[in-house]
């Protein structure tokens, strides 16, 4: 717990200085605004303290942090446009923990319990085809589902949208056309989900299939399924839950691909616009959110670990 | 394996063996180690089957001069011949042609080889650092191990794009990298970069290894007859973790390609000269799909999808053929 916030620190740091030897903020700047005055270009410099030199990367940095921790009003604005940060990072969150969350629980629900129908007769028909059909489709690289879902779907049967959130030029809140521009989508991440976990969950329930504790469970007289549900089952469940909570950390950095093919406004487009633009002022709350979800969730992971399993003790 | 008779001189296991056979009328053929691999990797039929299928492959994209039909940048037909651009597949042009008329068979055959090439490159790159690394980590532990450790830790969890991004606008940033690593729309900088990922998973793979490895017996008999770490890692922890080394081999040529393809999507791949890769090929299919010409699509998705199978079935069939545990007897 403690060691938190240095690590957050600490790896912000290191992006800070990834992004200003790669993007370069000032020549982003300068080619995003090509007429700007030298005032305009020193005034860029100043407010988001973009000093020269090795010393001035470590001022620059604390500068930045300053600004940060004060408050989404107080962070300096986009190079394109000089618009707010904050407002365009909000929107796209919620649009991507909608996509994510939506996507997470589908693939988990289904996967999960493909893997331990399939774990319960190793070897058998269903075994077979939902391990073949995990391991194929888990092959299927997200851009090509999604690529191919789109050319099926929306452009040669013309059923479902092509992308989006809701047709050109709509307002407000509608939840049926929310949901039908979010099915492909869903079903992209889904499928990626679904063949993960269902191969996860079926290794990890193997595992433990031949252990003491189920032969025990057993030769009490136990029902089959009590012995698989209660016995078996929640033991398997402790590697896939921390695996679940570590992907989970990593889905607030956006789907990046698939929001990209069905052009989504969710976190993954805002990264690769900033990232086009060269956008510093965009890229670091971003990095920030990122890094803070992925590491959060490490922790919830090793915490939930050590919960699950009386066995593991943290230091 | 009892046997009755009293052994006057120590036998070998095989001799002994057979002798047991001979004396009990069997005839046995035994087998040495290395031929039960291969007959376990040839009895896994999707391995097997994709073997074939590779070396097809492989053989056609090798000898691209004569089995590409026509030039890699060159038209199908020249404009005034008539409309060569997004024909669908024709005798002339047998998978189609792109945007500016140029044959998407051909272009396909050079593609794969680049994109082949980037992903046996990098993944040999990643696999020679990282097995490295993981012996290093493993054999010493202490402070290197444990900051190794939280170091990739963090990395593996991160997403991918989003760090193979920053990085890769990092690396091309340092001025002074360039003669070493390549433009950033190089194939070089591309291996690069995906070296710098995919040594992790291996090196984590290697230091498992390792450890469960070096408390073992035979290790110590080493140590005990004055064997060096660098021996010991050379002559006996290497060869024995040789089945889990060579299966992430195949995870990250798969990886790389795949990684390559993606980057490509997004407009951040190599930019090879005159050549393409199956990432550019694919760059294009987005577009292609919203505009019907389903052939841009299927094609060099097809041959992605094909090659993720083919290798991963490859990588299958040596976890199976390389670890003896596994053998159900078939």
């Amino acid at each position: 717990m403690l060691w938190f916030f240095p690590t957050i620190v600490f790896i912000t740091f290191l992006v800070y200085i990834a992004l200003r030897f790669g993007f370069s903020p000032e020549n982003a700047y300068r080619r995003v605004n090509p007429h700007a005055t030298k005032a305009k270009v020193q005034q860029f410099l100043d407010v988001n303290g973009l000093y020269p030199g090795f010393w001035g990367f470590i001022r620059g940095y604390f500068h930045w942090l300053w600004q940060f921790v004060q408050g989404p009003s107080n962070w300096p604005r986009s190079i394109k446009g000089r618009a707010e940060v904050w407002t365009p990072l909000r929107y796209s969150i919620f649009n991507t923990l909608r996509l994510a969350g939506i996507a997470a629980v589908l693939g988990i629900v289904i996967g999960l319990s493909l893997g331990i129908q399939a774990a319960r007769k190793p070897g058998a028909a269903f075994d077979t085809m939902v391990n073949s059909g995990a391991f194929f489709l888990g092959a299927v690289p997200p851009f090509v589902s999604g690529v191919a879902l789109q050319l099926v779907f929306a452009v040669q049967l013309g059923w479902l949208p092509v992308g989006g959130v809701y047709p050109p030029g709509h307002e407000g809140f509608n939840l049926v056309l929310m949901i039908k521009y979010l099915i492909l989508p869903v079903a992209v991440v889904a499928i990626q989900t679904i063949s993960g976990y269902s191969r996860y969950m079926r290794a990890s329930l193997l595992d433990v299939s031949s252990s003491d504790y189920l032969r025990t469970a057993r030769a009490k007289g136990l029902s089959e399924s009590a012995v698989l549900m209660r016995h078996g089952v929640r033991n398997a469940l402790i590697p896939v839950v921390t695996l679940i909570a570590i992907d989970i950390g990593s889905l607030l950095g956006g789907l990046i691909i698939t929001e990209n093919i069905f052009k989504y406004p969710g976190m993954g487009v805002f990264f690769l616009n900033a990232v086009n633009d060269g956008d510093f002022p965009k890229l670091l709350p971003y990095m920030v959110i990122v890094v803070a979800s992925v590491l959060i969730f490490n922790l919830i992971a090793d915490l939930l670990y050590a919960y699950l399993d009386p066995r593991i003790r943290l230091d | 394996m009892t046997s009755t008779i009293d052994p006057p001189t120590p036998k070998s296991a095989e001799t002994l063996l057979a002798s047991v056979d001979a004396q009990e009328g069997l005839d046995v053929k035994t087998l040495s180690p290395s031929q039960m691999a291969w007959r376990r990797y040839w009895h896994h039929k999707g391995a097997a089957v994709s073997t074939v299928i590779m070396a097809f492959l492989l053989a056609f994209v090798l000898l691209a001069r004569w089995t590409a039909r026509y030039d890699i940048n060159a038209q199908v037909l020249s404009i005034e011949q008539g409309r060569n651009q997004f024909l669908s597949p024709r005798p002339i042009a047998w998978f189609g042609t792109d945007d500016i008329g140029r044959d998407m068979y051909s272009r396909l055959i050079y593609g794969i080889r680049t994109s082949l090439f980037i992903g046996v490159a990098s993944a040999i790159l990643s696999v020679v650092i990282g097995t490295a690394a993981g012996a290093l980590a493993g054999l010493r532990g202490g402070k290197f191990d444990d900051i190794m450790m939280r170091v990739t830790d963090v990395f593996l969890a991160f997403p991918f794009l989003v760090a193979v991004i920053i990085i890769r606008e990092f690396l091309g940033g340092l001025k002074f990298l360039t003669p070493i690593v390549g433009d950033k729309s190089s194939v070089r900088f591309i291996i690069v970069l995906f070296a710098i990922f995919g040594w992790m998973g291996v090196a984590r793979l290697v230091r498992g290894q390792v450890l469960s490895l070096k408390e073992r017996e035979f290790i110590e008999a080493a140590r005990a007859v004055g064997a060096s770490n660098t021996r010991i890692v050379i002559q006996h922890l290497l060869p024995n973790s040789i089945g889990p080394i060579l299966v992430s081999l195949t995870i990250s040529v798969i990886g790389a390609i795949i990684g390559e393809s993606t980057l490509s999507f997004f407009g951040f791949g190599p930019q090879p000269g005159h050549g393409t890769s199956l990432g550019l090929l694919i760059e294009g299919s987005g577009q292609a799909a919203l505009q019907g010409n389903w052939w841009l699509v299927v094609f060099p998705c097809g041959a992605l999808v094909l090659l993720a199978i083919c290798i991963s079935f490859i990588g299958d069939g040596l976890r199976d053929a390389l670890d003896p545990k596994l053998d159900t007897g078939k």
